[in-house]
């Protein structure tokens, strides 16, 4: 089945973005085509690479770029929850006079088109959120 | 992309305090582009989403409300509300706002597109749908 995956929760915070993270790495192990994974409201905070949990605690952002680096997975940040949110890649730094970035590796940032387009080309959307 | 598939918006929360009623409508508005059939249902606290005369002045939060009437335009078909969500905070149609629909090519004409449903309707129309957003 092609699905495709909506996180609209950060990290740490709520369950949403781990229990996404388990279901897209069981459907992937399973052989199940995942489109893409999309991150949206708070969701986006899943995608900055300063993030630095305690050692002995998962590391939420890695394990989803380990995930992508292994299966080749389209993980979107929305632009507009991002430059909320100040996630940033060299793009939108550019764009937007930011003297940093912070999008972790794997990921990128774009429209809400991607999320409308990753429904209608999928069999299921499946959104975690609160 | 020309397949066309049955979209439903489902906003489960009041309008400010959280940010999903806006960001939920943002989706709705992007997702016009792409020419799909959409509804939106409002159950829960997201009653509170189409009450009339709202007023965020001294809130210092932008007032988003009148998008809300302008989804006519933006390709939404249908804006259902859940009865009983409603019953339960007090409130009743005539708390809510009226937005018209007019299709500029045939120029039919809807009055208003917001409808009241039961709950047992409502999870049928869900039932329904191809893609349910979950705001």
């Amino acid at each position: 089945m092609k699905l495709s995956v909506q996180v609209n929760e950060g990290p740490y915070q709520h369950q949403a973005s781990d229990s996404a993270y388990h279901f897209t790495k069981a459907a992937l192990e399973k052989g199940h085509e995942v489109f893409r994974v999309f991150f949206y409201h708070d969701g986006v905070l899943n995608g900055t690479r300063l993030t630095t949990p305690p050692q002995d605690d998962r590391h939420v952002v890695n394990r989803w770029v380990e995930l992508a680096e292994k299966y080749d997975l389209d993980m979107v940040l929305c632009v507009a929850a991002a430059q909320r949110r100040g996630l940033v890649d060299e793009g939108e730094a550019e764009r937007n006079g930011k003297d940093a970035t912070n999008i972790a590796p794997q990921f990128r940032i774009s429209g809400l088109g991607q999320l409308v387009e990753a429904a209608i080309q999928s069999d299921r959307l499946v959104v975690f959120g609160d | 992309m020309s397949d066309i598939k049955k979209f439903m918006y489902l906003n489960r929360r009041a309008p400010y305090g959280t940010i999903y009623a806006w960001e939920s409508l943002e989706v709705v508005l992007i997702g016009a582009a792409f020419d799909q059939e959409v509804s939106l249902i409002f159950a829960d606290d997201g009653v509170f989403q189409l009450v009339k005369g709202s007023d965020t002045s001294e809130s210092d939060m932008k007032n988003f409300m009148p998008t809300y009437r302008t989804l006519g335009d933006y390709g939404v078909r249908h804006m259902y509300v859940d009865r009983a969500s409603l019953a339960a905070r007090g409130l009743s149609e005539d708390d809510l706002i009226e937005v018209a629909w007019e299709d500029y090519e045939t120029e039919e004409e809807v009055d208003n597109i917001v409808e009241i449903v039961d709950t047992d309707q409502a999870a049928k129309l869900m039932a329904e749908s191809e893609v349910v957003f979950s705001f």
